[in-house]
């Protein structure tokens, strides 16, 4: 049996729920699966996962599951686990899993293999692909003292639409016992930072520039060339965290998601965090020094060099028409 | 307070990957290290809630001898003293083990604060701090972006997908796992570099018997799925073929 964790929000599914069933569907070699979904209320949320080939779709309903905690959380997926004895926990790898996950795993001792990209083999003798060194390296892993081993999915690494439908699954109600009192963290209404003053998300062009760019003075040369391109200027996190363009210009999973028309990364080396926020832009661009650097695995079109030595020849060659 | 960090020492962004015959792991003998930058941006707010609350920062680190420059760092941006679990297993080591390593040596502390990074540079499991607090006895909280003390609890801000935020509050102790950008770094000034010689570094041994949760059983450069179409040449040929490419193939520009 596998057992994936399904993510919900306000009566919503997380896309990357989706994946993750992709991905034990893949892992089960067609053992049986079965999907949970947490939650004080999960409304409909437990047929519409029926829809998917799997064994069954268990509901744990318990008033303690929101507002989401790591507390509450870990303590309905380690009764889970219990009750279902899985060999395998698959899960999205979400800023939510990133939280409990690690807890459950502490708590249940048993393995957590993160951010997986790939799986090899089904069953027991499976291993998992996961970036390592900042994606310079793909690490093939092997859980040590399950079952269960517990695996969270990268976001864009198994495809939702691969998900084998048609299945009759049954939707089974599970009673879950959590202590509110064992609940530690008290959380707020999630909220958002002052309005946005630019939306990257309506721009054609977009010139993102990297820690390749060196020092705050350097992003002088990268606007120039946005100038140049009629493009907005954006940036990788490391640029934002020092301060050197306003946070609004992120890109990446904790900053905008874009899709315009032509993408420039300018010294970025591609981490998965940057990738999901620019990766559907219609022509992508690479400039970077290294000629293994993960961005040129999404680039249409790449320069191995100095962005010091491109950038100003790029700018020359757009002002010469 | 009495404020614990956790720093690990990793290979540095220029490192270029090589790998031992085995190809299950890195050669360690042609790397530079440095800092893992999370855990930077951790060991700074740690020395910016002792200046508004008194206390002292500990570093805490586990790994081989070579740990020590990182640690000497830490003492010299202004920590006050540090643990270091020492054993050559360590540098290799998983989440499991490190936390299993790093609660031995820390839990006669009685630290009302661990600060770690959210996740290392070189494994990235994204783990590590979490398994701690729960071998601790401590509640956790993840990718944290601000944390204000209000006597025995706190506030922090953890950051969510998208630009969302959220606050929670919590009692102490705790621990934080730190996302990078929560304030702005210092950088040690010769006078920490000095200071720091006469800091102490306590040693802690490895204890018996910690178990691998998982083993890196083949480690590779990734496999490319997209053609990219690389543009040799001069910088000034580059630019003007990529520059042809964009208006003419791509309609781009
Ligand atoms: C939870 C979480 C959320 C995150 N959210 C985001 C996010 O939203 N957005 C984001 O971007 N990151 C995010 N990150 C960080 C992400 O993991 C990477 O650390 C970051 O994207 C790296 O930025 P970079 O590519 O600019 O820097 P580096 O990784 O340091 O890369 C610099 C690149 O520049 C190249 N270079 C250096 N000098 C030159 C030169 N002279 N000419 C050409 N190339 C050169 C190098 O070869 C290298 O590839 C997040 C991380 C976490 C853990
Ligand atoms: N060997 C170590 N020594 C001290 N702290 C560590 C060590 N390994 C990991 N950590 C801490 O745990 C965080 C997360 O690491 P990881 O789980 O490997 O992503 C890091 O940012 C560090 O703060």
């Amino acid at each position: 049996m596998i057992l994936v964790i399904a993510e919900q929000r306000e009566g919503k599914l997380n896309r990357a729920t989706w994946e993750a069933v992709a991905a034990a569907q893949q892992l089960a070699g067609g053992a049986p699966i079965s999907v949970a979904v947490l939650g004080a209320s999960t409304g409909g949320l437990g047929q519409e996962l029926a829809a998917a080939s799997v064994a069954a779709v268990l509901v744990a309903e318990n008033a303690a599951l929101e507002p989401y905690t790591p507390d509450a959380y870990a303590a309905a997926a380690s009764t889970l686990i219990e009750s279902v004895k899985p060999a395998y926990v698959l899960l999205p790898h979400t800023y939510q899993t990133r939280d409990f996950a690690p807890l459950l795993a502490a708590r249940i001792r048993k393995p957590l293999v993160t951010d997986v990209t790939g799986i090899n083999g089904t069953g027991a003798d499976a291993t998992f692909t996961r970036p390592m060194f900042q994606g310079k390296l793909a690490a093939q892993v092997k859980p040590q003292a399950g079952p269960p081993a517990i695996i969270t999915v990268q976001i864009g690494a198994f495809r939702a639409d691969a998900v084998q439908k048609g299945g009759a699954a049954a939707v089974k109600k599970v009673d879950l016992q959590i202590d509110p009192s064992a609940i530690r963290q008290k959380p707020e209404a999630p909220f958002r930072e002052a309005k946005q003053a630019v939306d990257l998300g309506q721009a054609e062009r977009i010139v993102s520039v990297g820690r390749g760019i060196k020092s705050q003075e350097n992003i002088a040369l990268a606007e120039k060339l946005a100038t140049a391109m009629g493009a907005e200027i954006a940036a990788s996190r490391p640029i934002c965290d020092n301060g050197w363009l306003p946070m609004e210009r992120q890109i990446g999973s904790s900053g905008q998601t874009v899709a315009p028309k032509l993408y420039v990364a300018l010294g970025i080396s591609g981490a998965i965090q940057h990738l999901v926020g620019m990766k559907g832009s219609r022509t992508i661009v690479a400039i970077n020094k290294d000629a293994e650097a993960p961005i040129f695995e999404v680039a249409d079109y790449g320069i191995v060099g100095d962005l010091f030595e491109i950038a100003p020849a790029l700018i020359t060659e757009l002002e010469k028409s | 307070m009495k404020i614990a960090v956790c720093i690990k020492q990793v290979p540095t962004r220029e490192w270029q990957p090589r790998l031992n015959d085995q190809k299950t792991w890195i050669r360690e003998a042609d790397i530079s290290y440095e800092m893992n930058e999370p855990d930077a941006y951790a060991l700074e707010e740690a020395l910016r809630l002792r200046e508004r609350h008194g206390g002292e920062v500990v570093v805490c680190s586990a790994g081989p001898a070579r740990v020590q420059t990182v640690i000497r760092e830490a003492l010299a941006r202004g920590a006050d003293r540090a643990i270091h679990v020492e054993h050559d297993s360590l540098g290799a080591a998983d989440a499991f083990v490190i936390a299993e390593a790093l609660a031995a040596a820390m839990k006669d502390e009685a630290f009302d604060l661990v600060l770690t990074g959210l996740q290392s540079d070189d494994q990235g499991h994204g783990q590590t701090g979490v398994i701690l607090a729960e071998r601790l006895g401590i509640p956790s909280s993840t990718i944290i972006m601000d944390v204000r003390i209000e006597g025995s609890s706190m506030r922090v801000k953890r950051e969510l997908e998208g630009g969302w935020f959220q606050w929670l509050a919590m009692p102490l102790p705790a621990l934080l796992t730190i996302q990078s950008g929560i304030n702005q770094l210092r950088y040690a000034t010769l006078k920490g570099i000095m200071a720091a010689k006469k800091k102490e570094i306590k040693k802690a041994s490895l204890p018996d018997g910690l178990q691998p949760s998982q083993q890196v059983v083949g480690l590779a450069v990734p496999t490319r799925s997209k053609q990219t179409q690389m543009i040799t040449g001069s910088p000034a040929d580059a630019a003007k073929e990529l520059v042809r490419r964009l208006r003419d193939e791509a309609r781009a520009l």
